[in-house]
């Protein structure tokens, strides 16, 4: 079930430019921001993949009730290591492409659409055989408006990737 | 602040230490912030007993984001309309990343000025962890 409705917050925002270490006044004072060109606060490029947060049944965020696989008492709190794909070897992020029609705010509230794009396998040295599927998430705004474009890649490795 | 077409040329490069000496607390951060709490980037035990990774080591996200500030710090904020990255190479704990943007193009698209670049950002080895492109608007 992908995210049905993604509110923008101001919070959220200056969390988020702080994770990625970013002080750029234009993610978290709304005063500077005002003074600007654009007027008010945006959110930082790659912000739209914070719409994890309002995935009701996103699969890498411990949920009530449900087995988490990483570690308490023992390395993983699942028996079988499902969640992550045989072998210990899990998906990755491949690629990540985003087309801005417009830069996010706080107060918008997006909806999300998400389909699947193409999937392909390749070799690989390093980590076996690696099967790439490709996820394309339209972001709309509170008035129906498309705001971002989002086309990630992900990857499962047969084998954990040798450096 | 919008660039102008008269102030870049093809070939101009930006460089940036974009971080020195990745700490994990950054990585939790991140976490916190993206709401992708996979534990291969904050669980030692579970990454190295269950995954089979010699360690914790960064979200591909979090590399694109902290290359993201070396492109908005060059084109103005709220100028991107396109970003795209590749990730090649896993970013560790105590990684210096530098990142570099370079001009590609610089031309019109729906009658607007845009500016084409490609993106480097390597490590303190000199290895590419992520690649990619951008474009942004720019004044004529």
């Amino acid at each position: 079930m992908p995210t049905d409705r993604f509110p923008v917050e101001a919070g959220h925002i200056m969390m988020f430019a702080r994770s990625v270490g970013d002080d750029n006044p234009i993610y978290h004072d709304a005063e500077y921001a005002a003074g600007t060109e654009i007027g008010h606060i945006i959110a930082p490029p790659t912000f739209p993949q914070a719409q994890a947060q309002f995935n009701a049944t996103y699969r890498l965020r411990p949920q009530v009730g449900r087995p988490w696989f990483g570690s308490g008492a023992t390395p993983t709190g699942v028996e079988t290591n499902s969640e992550v794909g045989s072998g210990g070897g899990g998906g990755l992020h491949a690629e990540q492409h985003f087309e801005y029609h417009r830069h996010l705010k706080p107060g918008d509230v997006l909806t999300l659409t998400v389909r699947p794009g193409e999937t392909w396998e390749k070799q690989s040295k390093r980590a076996g055989t690696l099967t790439f599927s490709e996820t394309i998430t339209e972001f709309h705004d509170q008035d129906g408006e498309l705001v971002i474009t989002a086309r990630g890649v992900g990857v499962r490795t047969e084998k954990p990737v040798e450096n | 602040m919008t660039l102008s077409a008269a102030e870049l040329t093809i070939g101009e490069t930006r460089t940036a230490v974009l971080v020195e000496d990745l700490k994990r607390t950054q990585l939790v951060q991140y976490a916190g912030a993206s709401g992708d709490y996979n534990p291969l980037h904050h669980d030692e035990l579970y990454t190295r007993e269950v995954a089979g990774y010699p360690g914790v080591f960064a979200h591909g996200m979090l590399t694109m984001g902290i290359t993201a500030t070396l492109l908005t710090d060059w084109v103005g904020d709220g100028n991107l309309t396109r970003y795209g990255v590749r990730f090649v190479n896993q970013v560790w704990p105590g990684d210096t990343l530098t990142g570099s943007a370079e001009v590609t193009a610089i031309r019109e698209e729906d009658g607007e000025h845009v500016v084409d670049l490609a993106i480097t950002t390597t490590n303190q080895h000199g290895a590419a962890v992520v690649t990619g492109t951008a474009s942004a608007r720019i004044d004529g």
